[in-house]
């Protein structure tokens, strides 16, 4: 099949470490199969730049296949550029036109510091989950799968939160860096389950705890985050979250 | 609150924001009905001012609400102050708005800022006029022509029947109407009271609700202007 390839013009930040002061660098790139995904095209920036002498781009990338949550870049003012519910390597260049500029941002958010370039330090969100995103589990035998009925709709709901890849695109997209819809997921998966309901209570006491603590922003329930979440998770979820933070506190 | 912890975590303040922004909304229901009685019969409406008029069950409520307000405000500007922050001093180059993403939820502490801006006139034209020069034994404003500090009615029509009275009060109303759209639906998100089914029921709430209150004002004062031509 015949398939025109694109000529673009990148506009990608440059940072060379946490503490330095960065800005956007212009190249053009010739000859980009609109079949190839969006980090393909930047290897194809960087094998040009290596070639040129030139320091490549740093950006996150690990599965390529939309599963491990690593690629995290703002393109043209959108994480995970301008598809609906795909993450960056997912994201084809047939989506772009022959001649275009495309921005190419880190995610920006006090939360996460740029490490490098397109890299965000995200480990904050490893700190939350260390809080109590979790299940509190006994050694020994492997229980029984079915030993335990759960409802299909709390199961399907539970799915739903569980998809959540930890990106941060929800924070990077958020205008007040609210980690809400990761909490919020997170939160959810297990409280919607008999295994997790045990340990709810504390779970969203300790999570909302060091997500303030980390200083990510108040929600004001925009619901941006949502539309720009590449798993769709839901910000029904953040109600949920609400929900059973302020039932443990009125508990306690 | 009986939790000291729960106002120092971020949903606990929200919380605060929507229980006083649930309390606003019964307030102007209240008061847009009270309102449109004038529409009717301004005799009905002086007695309803004479009745919410200096007496002691009037000025509690008058503080309740104050008090209400005083909260509304001071946690929305802490809680903007700590959004502003925890974005970071680094703007993106480009942003796009997401379709699904209301104009009014991104823009609530500036339609904030104009509520209060006419909030702080409106209580300077009728309630500093009425119920607290009765209080504090101020003389009527003999411009306006009241026979008593309950005749609302004579405020209305004297405020009403200036051009650019009218015109701020619309702009005023469309803040509130804005404002409302997503205040109402998202106080009880915050609240948690929300999930897939309500989401778009709640939403639509919202719309007819902000719709109600603000045409019910606007009627009101568009009928004074008109009857003052």
């Amino acid at each position: 099949m015949e398939v025109q390839n694109l000529n673009l013009t990148l506009k990608v930040w440059r940072q060379k470490g946490p503490k330095e002061q960065g800005h956007f660098e212009t190249y053009s790139l010739q000859n980009i199969s609109p079949n190839s995904s969006f980090l393909e095209m930047m290897d194809v920036l960087n094998e040009q730049l290596i070639n040129e002498g030139k320091e490549p781009v740093a950006f996150d990338h690990d599965c390529r296949e939309g599963i491990c949550g690593m690629c995290s870049m703002y393109i043209n003012g959108e994480a995970h550029g301008p598809d609906d519910h795909v993450t960056t390597c997912q994201l084809h260049m047939r989506k772009f036109k022959d001649g275009d500029t495309i921005t190419v941002e880190p995610w920006r958010s006090a939360g996460f510091p740029v490490i490098k370039d397109l890299i965000v330090d995200r480990s904050a969100f490893d700190k939350i989950m260390q809080a109590g995103g979790f299940v509190s589990v006994n050694t020994g035998g492997v229980p029984d799968g079915n030993a335990i009925p759960i409802p299909k709709p709390n199961a399907d709901e539970a799915m739903d939160a569980a998809s959540c890849i930890g990106c941060g695109a929800c924070v990077a997209t958020c205008k007040n860096g609210s980690a809400m819809l990761f909490v919020s997921a997170k939160v959810s998966q297990l409280a919607l389950l008999p295994q997790g309901k045990v340990e709810a209570a504390r779970r969203a006491k300790a999570m909302v705890a060091k997500m303030d603590e980390l200083g990510f922003g108040n929600c004001t329930n925009t619901g941006a985050c949502e539309a720009e979440c590449p798993k769709g998770v839901s910000i029904t979820n953040i109600a949920r979250l609400n929900r059973e933070f302020l039932c443990a506190k009125f508990v306690d | 609150m009986s939790n000291p912890t729960l106002l120092k975590s971020s949903i606990g303040k929200k919380l605060l924001m929507s229980i006083t922004g649930m309390f606003f909304v019964l307030f102007l229901l209240f008061h847009a009905a009270m309102n449109a009685v004038h529409i009717f019969s301004p005799e009905a409406y002086n007695e309803v001012c004479e009745f919410l008029g200096a007496n002691w069950y009037a000025l509690v409520g008058t503080s309740v609400i104050a008090l209400g307000f005083i909260i509304h405000i001071a946690y929305g500007t802490i809680l903007t102050i700590q959004n502003r922050k925890a974005r970071g001093a680094d703007r993106y180059d480009s942003e796009v708005r997401p379709a699904s993403v209301e104009w009014a939820s991104k823009n609530m502490f500036a339609l904030g800022v104009i509520i209060f801006v006419g909030l702080i006139l409106h209580l300077w034209m009728f309630w500093s006029k009425m119920q607290f020069a009765e209080i504090a034994n101020i003389p009527l404003d003999a411009e306006i022509g009241a026979s008593s500090y309950a005749d609302g009615s004579s405020f209305i029509m004297y405020w009403f029947s200036k051009p650019w009275v009218v015109i701020t009060y619309m702009v005023w109303l469309v803040a509130i109407w804005f404002h409302l759209t997503h205040g109402f639906w998202s106080m009880f998100q915050t609240m948690g009271l929300n999930n897939k089914t309500w989401m778009s029921r709640l939403r639509c709430l919202s719309d007819i609700i902000a719709t109600i209150i603000c045409v019910a004002f606007a009627a009101v004062i568009i009928a004074a202007f008109c009857m003052s031509l």
